[in-house]
């Protein structure tokens, strides 16, 4: 039934599929990103209680809701490296944790903006806030310990179930603001229940987070293709790509 | 659009600084991570192609060796 995922496991078809699937990521992503901010910004009604404020909505709740999605599929990635010993599934997951990184500092970043105005101050230690920090510490954590180790097949399984363990933070920051009296208002979107939101708002929200996790695709795609030539630095096909990628005029 | 006029799209009702300061550096942010990701693809493509030139011409340099070593024994 799998069979036809095992040629994945080869670099150079892992590279090729990189290649095709990048800018199906890339370009859909900006666009819904644009769209979905610029009908935040400038189109979706004013809060009846934050007025204006609300607006950054559109980019904290997406990188809230994907900080933690591209945790789960790094630690996913990390459980197939470990599991089956794929070399390419230890790539993918050093290949999605800087984005991540990234895109937790985004949460954190508009979360702190947005807290100014509507709570008085930038940040409290509070069980959402400080359990989303922790998280971006497991991704630098993850990063750091890749990078600690000379052997990248080593530093894979290291860096892997420190991602793994990782994982009990999820629920965590999901179930933070239910389970502790927090600052932080309760679940508008991802929950079981309709979500407590005006259609006209939803709706460029729900954009931004589909271009947001397109960008994130697309930006995994481009790390795990430079992780892919890191291991395969000596082979053939390597050679080949950089003569013509980067043009024959220095080619021996 | 929800707003009148452009300066009161760029006030925010009052809370500019919180809305551009987040939109402004998520929006740099983005940018800097797939700027990040492009470059080191290209300094890789470049490493490689001088390590792999290296090791070819320390391979010719090699096989040069043991050609003149061996006409040497043959010569003498």
């Amino acid at each position: 039934m799998w069979k036809w995922l095992h040629p994945y496991a080869k670099p150079e078809r892992a590279y090729q599929l990189c290649v095709t699937l990048q800018p199906y990521f890339l370009w859909p992503g900006i666009l819904c990103l644009l769209v979905g901010s610029l009908w935040g910004l400038a189109f979706a009604p004013q809060d009846y209680q934050q007025g204006d404020s609300f607006r950054i909505i559109y980019i904290h709740v997406p990188s809230a809701i994907l900080s933690m999605s591209t945790y789960v599929a790094m630690a996913v990635a990390a459980l197939v490296g470990i599991v089956w010993q794929w070399r390419t599934a230890f790539m993918a997951m050093i290949a999605m944790a800087p984005v991540g990184a990234v895109i937790t500092f985004i949460a954190l970043f508009t979360g702190a903006a947005w807290g100014k105005p509507m709570w008085g101050t930038w940040w409290v230690w509070d069980a959402r806030l400080t359990s989303e920090l922790i998280l971006l510490f497991l991704y630098l954590g993850v990063i750091a310990l890749y990078g600690a180790f000379e052997d990248k097949q080593q530093a894979g399984k290291a860096a892997g179930v420190m991602a793994l363990v990782g994982v009990v933070n999820v629920p965590i920051i999901h179930y933070s603001v239910e389970w502790w009296n927090t600052l932080h208002q309760g679940a508008t979107i991802s929950k079981f229940d309709k979500p407590s939101i005006a259609p006209e708002m939803l709706w460029p929200l729900l954009i931004a987070l589909l271009g947001l996790a397109l960008f994130i695709a697309a930006v995994t795609v481009m790390r795990m293709k430079n992780e892919i030539i890191r291991r395969e630095y000596h082979r053939p096909w390597v050679k080949d790509l950089a003569a013509r990628a980067l043009g024959d005029d220095h080619a021996v | 659009m929800q707003f009148d006029s452009l300066q009161a799209f760029f006030a925010m009702g009052g809370y500019a600084l919180y809305v551009w300061l987040s939109f402004g550096v998520s929006l740099l942010a983005l940018v800097w991570v797939v700027a990040d990701s492009a470059s080191a693809h290209k300094k890789l493509l470049r490493n490689a192609r001088e390590e792999q030139a290296r090791q070819s011409r320390i391979a010719a340099a090699r096989k040069a060796q043991t050609v003149q070593s061996e006409s040497e024994q043959t010569g003498s």
